[in-house]
């Protein structure tokens, strides 16, 4: 039915009185079955609420207050606290922490993840929008207000992972529009140390009976596509899923050393530039599409779905319409 | 953040590594006193955070100061791969038995730093660990545990040094690595180390880079080197164009307009948001558009923010019409965006429906950014026009609705 969160999944916001937390308070409860925000975290802050969820001073005192474990933590603090927010999640039990914080420094980010490794825990991002099971939960920013992340995502058998937390929406979009819906949709971080990469999330995906395949949005930098490549290169079909990839920055190949859309975007050796990716993805059996609106049509053909034809021509206007 | 070898040098000293008496100057007669202070053969290095010094110049010898002078005023007004030197490095040429390598970078996939140790230095370490694999020694440390000696050594034992030499490297190796984290580095190397004729070691040349996103923890150090705030030290020099870019973005905390890149085409881009943008740029290309310029709007921007940046992009030399589009949007407001496009449009005295060539924003408060756009008579399109199709529109609009245009579509699509 879905990866990492379900309908019964608690959460606590760490940072929930900020501006972006409260109105990702408000999303997260008003979407699907509504999302069992257990409580909020804010230092000096004890006894507010925040659309009717509790705020306390620290994470302890939010899992006393619930009565038993928490699972799982969304951090919205400023990058010079998030390394601590994050080890008093995981110091407090919590085993799912989504980092929503953008701009945090590598040597946090390892050793945040280090922590979780050493506590059983996993982290999503940082720099990320978060997860969602459609028409069920989301936990974190992706898809926006609930009426909005309702437009783009329907519940169905693709897996969504993506190093872009915008082309999250728009890749799930199209699957939607095209009737392939998700069972789950991670934004996974655009950063060059991130919490779970996609070869981490596909066992998840794998052993999920509901998820038939997978869609993931790639970008040039970092090692990641590589990683992935060898984990398909070294598993039977029967332990994986049919995978389609779409490779965003292109042009990035002839500017080498130069930085753009996410931090962990920057071409520094062969490796890294999109070309030497797609010929990776490529050679471990990976479709990489040309354009967004071929992605349904790809993986439809491999899970056996038959795709409607695609309208030409789109809806829109100018004055005259 | 790059640091020029004179900067990566001090770095290397004050974490207690030895280094050469060397001395940096932006002056060539200030290059001879050094030279003469040194009292022996020098090396005169130009200070540029660009690769192929060697190659084209930029590195020369000296055998007295009266050389180190003329050589240090060639170097000081030449040119290397559009980078114009921030001064020299005049080094004593040290008698070296044997170069080694030393180096501590990130490790994405383990997601920890990592050691990497070789005895042959002096060249580039990828070709070394390609050519001779058995004498790359790699360690990976962790970020929780205090950094401790032996994860050096390990590192060193594993390339193969044993002796005396593995005694001497332990203590600078283990530095190299505290200093790296210490300092928030994405790259600290030391390349060549050298071993001299008496055995112990000195940095001759060093490779620093700071992750930009930790700077503001390093203030006091990067102040003492004098590295100015404001120095953004990309591999290439911004432009006015993209400063001007960076001072929209910088005065209005609402929303980003960020990335501001410069191209040569006609098509100016107001586009977002992260990964929308790299999408959309790739689009364009692919359609035979020519881009003006590259930009990431997100974060939802006031209508100061993309009015400023849509004057600034149709304001460019050369630029016939602008494309305005982003992925689906979720806290950016349709609306707002579209007001400030048009605002801009109006201010700079041009018809919006004949400069903006389409206007893709799905998303939040799109009926009421619709609304403004067909006021106006400006082509839209909602989520069901993909980005690809979007990008497709812009760049026939921009080269006329003829034949041409379609016949390039159609081939690049065969």
């Amino acid at each position: 039915m879905s990866i990492l969160i379900d309908a019964d999944t608690t959460f606590i916001v760490q940072g929930i009185t900020g501006r972006e937390a409260v109105n990702l308070t408000r999303e997260c409860l008003d979407y699907g079955n509504g999302a069992r925000i257990v409580g909020g975290v804010t230092p000096g802050r004890l006894g507010r609420e925040v659309h009717g969820v509790p705020v306390f001073d620290t994470v302890a005192q939010a899992v006393e207050h619930h009565g038993g474990p928490i699972d799982g933590s969304v951090v919205t603090v400023p990058p010079a606290f998030t390394r601590d927010a994050v080890f008093e999640a995981l110091e407090n039990g919590i085993k799912l922490v989504v980092i929503v914080t953008e701009r945090i420094p590598r040597r946090d980010v390892a050793a945040m993840v280090e922590l979780a490794a050493l506590r059983g825990a996993r982290i999503i991002g940082p720099n990320c929008l978060g997860i969602i099971v459609p028409d069920v939960i989301k936990m974190g920013g992706i898809g926006g207000p609930a009426k909005n992340a309702a437009q783009a995502y329907t519940a169905g058998p693709i897996g969504v992972i993506s190093r872009s937390g915008g082309m999250t929406t728009e890749m799930s979009s199209t699957l939607s529009a095209a009737g392939l819906g998700q069972s789950a949709a991670v934004s996974i971080g655009g950063d060059a140390i991130i919490g779970s990469s996609y070869a981490e999330l596909m066992p998840l995906f794998a052993a999920d009976p509901h998820t038939q395949g997978i869609v993931i949005y790639t970008e040039p930098g970092g090692r990641m596509e590589a990683e992935l490549a060898a984990w398909v290169l070294e598993r039977e079909e029967s332990e994986r899923l049919p995978i389609v990839a779409f490779m965003a920055g292109r042009f990035m190949d002839e500017m080498p050393g130069m930085s753009f859309g996410h931090a962990g975007t920057i071409v520094e050796g062969k490796e890294d530039t999109a070309s030497e990716k797609i010929a990776r993805l490529a050679h471990a059996g990976i479709q990489v599409a040309e354009r967004i609106e071929d992605i349904p049509e790809m993986i439809g053909s491999q899970i056996g779905v038959q795709i409607a034809a695609r309208a030409s021509a789109g809806n829109g206007g100018t004055g005259t319409r | 953040m790059r640091f020029f070898e004179y900067e990566a040098r001090e770095l290397v000293r004050r974490a207690g590594i030895p280094v050469t008496d060397y001395g940096f100057t932006t002056d060539a007669e200030e290059a001879g006193e050094i030279a003469a202070r040194i009292d022996g053969p020098t090396v005169i290095k130009s200070q540029v955070l660009s690769g192929g010094r060697m190659k084209a110049g930029g590195v020369r010898f000296a055998d007295n100061p009266e050389e180190a002078v003329a050589h240090a005023r060639e170097i000081l007004t030449l040119e290397i791969n559009g980078h114009m030197p921030r001064g020299v490095l005049v080094d004593p040429r040290a008698e070296v038995a044997q170069e080694y390598y030393a180096g501590v970078v990130w490790d994405g996939t383990r997601k920890q730093p990592v050691i990497i140790f070789s005895p042959v230095g002096g060249i580039d370490i990828e070709q070394v660990a390609e050519e001779q694999p058995e004498k790359v020694g790699r360690r990976h440390f962790s970020n929780i545990l205090p950094f401790s000696d032996f994860v050096a050594k390990e590192a060193i034992a594993a390339s193969g040094v044993s002796g005396p030499a593995l005694n001497k490297l332990v203590p600078i190796v283990s530095r190299l690595a505290r200093m790296f984290v210490e300092n928030d580095m994405v790259l600290a190397e030391i390349n060549p180390l050298g071993r001299l004729a008496d055995g112990s070691f000195v940095a001759l040349d060093a490779h620093m880079d700071m992750e930009n996103e930790a700077r503001p923890r390093h203030e006091k150090l990067l102040g003492e080197l004098g590295v100015g705030k404001d120095e953004t030290r990309q591999a290439r020099e911004p432009t006015p164009f993209e400063l001007a870019g960076e001072q929209i973005d910088a005065s209005d905390h609402r929303g980003v307009a960020g990335n501001v890149t410069e191209f040569d085409g006609n098509l100016g881009l107001v586009i977002g948001a992260g990964g929308g943008s790299l999408t959309l740029f790739d689009a364009v290309r692919a359609h035979g558009g020519r881009p003006a310029n590259y930009c990431e709007i997100g974060g939802n921007p006031s209508v100061a923010k993309a009015c400023g940046l849509t004057k600034l992009v149709l304001s460019k030399p050369g630029v016939d019409k602008i494309a305005v589009m982003m992925s689906i949007v979720s806290n950016t407001r349709v609306d707002i965006v579209a007001r400030g496009v048009i605002k801009a449009c109006l201010e700079l005295d041009h018809d919006p429906a004949e400069k903006i060539a389409i206007f893709r924003i799905p998303g939040a408060w799109e009926e009421e950014g619709f609304k403004i756009l067909e006021r106006y008579g400006v082509e839209y399109a909602d989520r069901s026009v993909s980005l690809n199709e979007a990008a497709r529109r812009a760049v026939e609009k921009i080269q006329g609705t003829g034949g041409a245009a379609a016949s390039r579509q159609s081939e690049a699509r065969a």
